[in-house]
């Protein structure tokens, strides 16, 4: 077979059902991304004799005598193509992964598609961006801006550094590296929510020619460990293993197969014969709990610390301030109501996969795509018994997290494979594991009581909380006892109560989703408070005003205990205002039409800015011998903007500019330590751990040259380049010689003390009481992010945040079925926003400068989620009289919801 | 994505080169589903695109639409201007869930043979009265109304070998005029209802097609046009509650709902809208 792929005649041949996807991957072009697999997303979109596919589900052999381009293969006069010039200048992108797709759409549009991007752009799917930069891409219209040759750049739009090679498709992902020489590895899952294994019969698998291996509970550890990952590996229960001989959810692993094609490793995993134990499962958090449920997992709690193991329950908290009976005696109106929050995916576009082998030192190497890969190391070392100097984790560029990555879902696996074989080996999730095998958010209910008084002081808020842990413990404590924080602590009120509980169920693991258990309390409260509002008639915003927390005031949330968190800066009076502005001056027209009613609504979100019990981060800045700086950072890069920002941050102590410091990042070998960008670290953390390596070479810099000027040091400046002492300018190359060659010095940060952070939205909706259709007529979010470092790529942040949650808001429902079954296992069924289902949101910024973060900032990457979904049920609540309980509102669940209270038309 | 137990791949040229039917084989129109879902049970693929069909035919009688013509060429058709109800082609193409560069590949044939219901070229035939050309492996034809050809979710008449064609949409109904209303949970999601009225011009009769909304494809025929009333006593004699179809796409009580309410919408456009 010949055909031309970006110019280059090729004779390979596809195999028979080989997709144009692979096939090109083979040839090497990495710029041919799998998102889905399944023709939905479009990150593999190439052009096939100048037409636009979808290469993923484009048979191979079709593409025999035609003429292929991928995104290596787009040129313009001057290098680049227009589309990736525009791309570039939007930065119509954030973790990047979705972006070749979008540029070679992009580039096929015809004028009149361009002026029709819902349709044109249906099949490309943004997960991080909310696409209005990729809408700006299109357009041509330009953000990022330069950095000033005078001035710090730190609060300067500069691009993400490696914009070019994203645009081109050069960057590499964590699979997108030759893997000739590797084996892959298939995983054998449980059609089973509970059952024992009693036998394994694999010979038929080794029957398969190229099988390696058949890997099952006989040949993993007994250690039990937790997916999840923490600075402390204690605060989550140890309650997995690798491979175990009970299978708790369907789609948990039975076993693996290591072969030396996919298609072997799948045919192995079909010729595997298991004889199943079938148990009794449990499907709901409450009956779990209940006397007589079946128990997931019969475990010594001292050991385990899996809370009560004979009640499946992983942990819970109770906690009380003041006296909530005495609060609701003295109340003038009390509220109650029942919410539930339902489970999502993450729904990054680079599915987790890793890539191990070993060194010939005897090093197990690991490349993956992970949040955290020195708690990776970490866990790996602990689980498999290993000295931890001889694990490597690092990780490519990261297509996408948002805590999903902050687990260890396929390195371990990859890990004992490498380990049993000898071999390299490759292990990718297809989107439908990461929709049956993966983790998601937390299904949580809340049952919400708050009491106030006429004035519209608050004087007792009750919670209960009941959170879906799924089969393993994993991030359910955490995610439990931050749920329950933060959304009681920006209220003054004297008694406040809270009882939570995480409960095992046989179904997919619940796991570290962004907002870490806060959007959905958070739902439910401000819901809640917008009844109470109501009820007593006070403006939601003069309610807020009247009873959120204010510097000076304690931070309680249910407890007295002490803790680290403090007003470093304060701007959530900003963003009520701001918000409240923003919707009054609003001028948006409602449609036309008696079915359509309108109305506003707002929440109020806040955040403590690092996770407790400790987040710690390395860097090292070293000058090297021709003068340039190298700053390496365990934070990896997927679509934060870290990368961005961690350059900005030390340029603009060594007075230079960004593109002279060289980034080196997310590998284990080049570094200390660092707890991982999860839980909005990246900047006031790692950041943080940047800025104080940069002043130690700033002050090293300083006494370097004031000894060889024979100056004081306090007479010497840095300038781009060199030390001005006195009258003479010291080139920093010279002093590097001075020094031996090079100078290094290291940063450190502790995260702690901690800081607050705080999001407002409004929206103003129209809903359309005939069809239950729910339009966004203005949507406006404040954010308090303390000095904003990158104000492009900070909107971007919220942007993407508000997204996301409009998803989990409006369409996405990761259903599960009454035989523990995820009904939604694709994009085609889980219904992740388009780009038509994004409105634009107006992003403002409060104006203030934390005294605790690195030059002022606070984080902003988990928090703008949160109070979305709330805000949205207010404004339809305004609009319609009915309150919406459980997401998502999906014209359906609108329209039941309005019928069932009678106001609903025909 | 890789099918990875395809061991052949056969591309006739001609009717006579199709090989003899066995287990394992599938016909490929567009392969956008069949590459898009594991298939562990095939072993062949069988290529129906380099039969070479002509995509679109028009004739007095009307028009004949090979099942390897792709969306894409559907959507570009340009079809006599005495055919009023021709805007449906553009109209359905929209309502595929996939994006304009899956209509590159997808085919009607393909569509109308994965007989979902929300099948966009499923709700084009029905609400132009399409019939079915099927080949099948002895060298004979069937010819079958759309309606008989769908017979459920995933389900439809070809038997073992059998090829689904062309379909043909008759002059006389393209000569109607025409609308449609779609209603999904997101703005262009999967079609929840999709539903294609057509009036008779000489005879004022009214036609209704109900899709999506249901399992398989519903007919409703009024010889005189219906009044609201009646229009709706049909649809809710003819569609009980469990008659909706229940999937994650739409709450079966909320398509009923929309079929009634877009039913008398298309009513209204059709003959209020000449009175207006």
């Amino acid at each position: 077979m010949t055909l031309t792929i970006n110019g280059h005649p090729t004779d390979a041949a596809p195999r028979a059902g080989q997709c144009l996807r692979t096939f090109l991957r083979d040839q090497g072009w990495f710029g041919v991304k799998k998102g889905c697999d399944t023709g939905d997303c479009g990150a593999c979109t190439v052009h096939v004799d100048g037409e636009p596919v979808h290469s993923c589900i484009f048979p191979a052999f079709r593409a025999k005598g035609r003429e292929v381009r991928t995104i290596e293969g787009m040129r313009g006069a001057d290098g680049l193509h227009p589309v990736q010039e525009a791309f570039i200048a939007a930065q119509g992108f954030q973790c990047g992964f979705c972006t070749p797709g979008m540029v070679m759409t992009t580039a096929a549009l015809t004028q009149g598609q361009r002026a029709d991007l819902p349709i044109a752009l249906k099949g490309n799917i943004c997960r991080c961006s909310g696409y209005r930069a990729v809408e700006d891409a299109v357009h041509g219209i330009a953000h990022t801006e330069q950095a000033p040759q005078d001035a710090p750049s730190c609060g300067v739009s500069l691009p993400d550094p490696a914009n070019h090679a994203v645009v081109t498709g050069a960057v590499r992902y964590t699979m997108d590296v030759p893997v000739d020489d590797a084996a892959h590895l298939k995983i054998l899952r449980s059609p089973h929510p509970h059952a024992r294994i009693r036998a394994i019969d694999a010979s038929g698998a080794y029957d398969v020619p190229g099988v390696i291996a058949v890997l099952t509970h006989a040949d993993a550890p007994q250690a039990c460990f937790s997916s999840a990952r923490h600075e402390v590996s204690k605060d989550d229960p140890d309650d997995l293993r690798i491979l175990d001989d009970v299978v708790r959810f369907v789609g948990q692993r039975v076993a693996a197969v290591v072969a030396e094609s996919e298609g072997a490793a799948e045919e192995g995993c079909r010729r595997i014969k298991v004889d199943y134990e079938i148990l009794p499962a449990v499907f709901d958090p409450e009956a779990a709990m209940a006397p007589g449920a079946p128990i997931l997992h019969h475990k010594d709690p001292a050991t385990s610390r899996i809370g009560a193991p004979e009640r499946n329950v992983v942990g819970e908290v109770h906690g009380m301030l003041g006296d909530v009976e005495a609060g609701f005696a003295e109340a003038d109106a009390i509220y109650e109501g029942n919410y539930a929050s339902q489970r999502i995916q993450h729904g990054h576009l680079e599915t987790l996969g890793s890539i191990g082998w070993l060194e010939a030192d005897g090093t197990l190497s690991l490349r993956t795509s992970s949040q955290v890969p020195f708690l990776v190391r970490n866990a790996l070392a602990d689980v498999l018994s290993l000295d931890p100097a001889l694990v490597r984790v690092a990780c490519g560029r990261v297509g996408g997290g948002f805590g999903a990555k902050q687990e260890m879902l396929t390195e371990d696996i990859v890990a004992l494979a490498v380990l049993k074989t000898g071999r390299k080996v490759k292990h990718e999730f297809t989107r439908e594991e990461q929709f049956t095998a993966a983790t998601c958010r937390h299904p949580v209910r809340v049952r919400v009581m708050l009491g106030a008084r006429r004035d519209g002081t608050l004087t007792a808020m009750q919670i209960r909380v009941v959170s879906d842990a799924g089969a393993y413990g994993n991030h359910s404590v955490g995610t439990l006892f931050h749920g329950c924080n933060e959304v009681l602590q920006l209220y003054r009120c004297p008694n406040k109560k809270v009882d939570g509980f995480a409960a095992y169920t046989n179904t997919l693991p619940s796991g570290a989703f962004r907002g870490y258990g806060l959007s959905q309390t958070v739902f439910a409260m401000e819901s809640a408070l917008d009844e109470l509002a109501r009820t007593i008639g006070v403006d939601p915003f003069e309610l807020r005003r009247l009873n959120v927390v204010r510097p000076g005031d304690a931070m309680r949330a249910y407890s007295d205990h002490p803790h680290d968190v403090e007003f470093g800066s304060y701007g959530l009076d900003q963003c009520l205002d701001l918000v409240e502005a923003a919707l009054a001056r609003d001028e948006s027209v409602p449609p036309d039409g008696a079915e359509w009613a309108t109305g506003q609504g707002m929440a109020a979100a806040m955040i403590d800015t690092i996770p407790p019990r400790g987040h710690f981060s390395d860097a090292r800045v070293r000058l090297t011998e021709d003068g340039a700086f190298e700053l390496t950072v365990g934070t990896v890069e997927f679509g934060n903007g870290t990368s961005t920002v961690h350059r900005q941050i030390a340029a603009s102590v060594l007075a230079t500019t960004p593109d002279k410091i060289r980034l080196v990042q997310g590998d284990t070998t080049q570094l200390g330590h660092d707890t991982g960008a999860f839980g909005s670290t990246g900047i006031v953390v790692a950041g943080l751990a940047t800025e104080r390596a940069a002043r130690a070479m700033a002050e090293r810099l300083l006494a370097e040259a004031a000894g060889a000027a024979g100056v004081a040091p306090e007479a010497c400046h840095l300038e781009d380049g060199a030390v001005r002492a006195g009258a003479t300018a010291v080139p920093l190359s010279a002093l590097a010689a001075q020094a031996g060659g090079t100078i290094t010095v290291e940063g450190h940060s502790t995260g702690s003390p901690r800081s607050v952070a705080f999001n407002v939205h409004g929206f103003k909706v129209a809903v359309n009481r005939g069809t239950g259709e729910l339009r966004i007529l203005k949507s406006v979010q404040a954010a308090d992010a303390g000095r904003v470092l990158n104000p492009m790529q900070c909107r971007g942040q919220v942007e993407g945040g508000v997204a996301q949650a409009l998803g989990a808001a409006m369409s996405e429902n990761l259903r599960i079925g009454p035989d523990g079954v995820v009904e939604t296992p694709n994009f085609r069924s889980y219904l992740m926003p388009r780009f038509v289902d994004i409105p634009r949101t107006e992003v403002l910024f409060a104006d203030t400068y934390d005294r605790l973060g690195p030059f002022g900032a606070k984080s902003m990457s988990e928090s703008p989620f949160n109070p979305v979904a709330p805000a949205l049920a207010n404004a339809v609540r305004d609009a319609t009289g009915v309150r919406l309980t459980h997401p998502p509102f999906a014209p359906d669940t609108v329209h039941a919801a309005l019928a069932a209270s009678g106001a609903a038309c025909e | 994505m890789d099918l990875n137990t395809i061991e052949h791949v056969q591309q006739p040229g001609a009717r006579g080169e199709i090989p003899p039917f066995s287990p394992g084989d599938a016909f490929v129109g567009g392969g956008t589903w069949l590459f898009s879902e594991p298939q562990p049970h095939l072993r062949r693929l069988v290529d129906l695109s380099t039969l070479g069909w002509e995509p679109l035919r028009v004739s007095p009688e009307g028009l004949e639409i090979a099942a390897t013509c792709t969306l894409a060429e559907l959507n570009a058709a340009n079809l006599p201007a005495e055919w009023p109800a021709a805007h449906l082609l553009a109209d359905c193409c929209r309502c595929l869930m996939g994006s304009f560069k899956v209509w590159n590949m997808a085919t009607v044939g393909g569509n109308l043979c994965m007989s979902l219901p929300a099948g966009p070229m499923i709700s084009l035939s029905a609400g132009l009265e399409a019939t079915c050309l099927l080949w099948a492996p002895d060298g004979t034809d069937r010819r079958v109304s759309l309606f008989d050809f769908i017979t459920g979710p995933r389900q439809n008449a070809l038997r073992p070998g059998e090829i689904l064609r062309s379909i043909h949409i008759p002059a006389a109904v393209l000569a109607r005029s025409a609308e449609m209303r779609r209603a999904s949970l997101t703005r262009h999601g999967r079609s929840a209802a999709l539903l294609i009225g057509t009036r008779d011009r000489t005879s004022g009769a009214f036609t209704l097609a109900v899709t999506a909304s249901v399992p398989r494809p519903l007919q409703f025929h009024f010889p005189e046009a219906p009044d609201a009333q009646t229009l709706r006593a049909r649809l809710e004699a003819g569609i009980p509650p469990e008659g909706f179809y229940d999937d994650i796409h739409g709450a079966p009580a909320w398509r009923r709902h929309m079929t009634v309410r877009m039913a008398e919408e298309i009513r209204n456009a059709l003959y209020e809208g000449d009175r207006a």
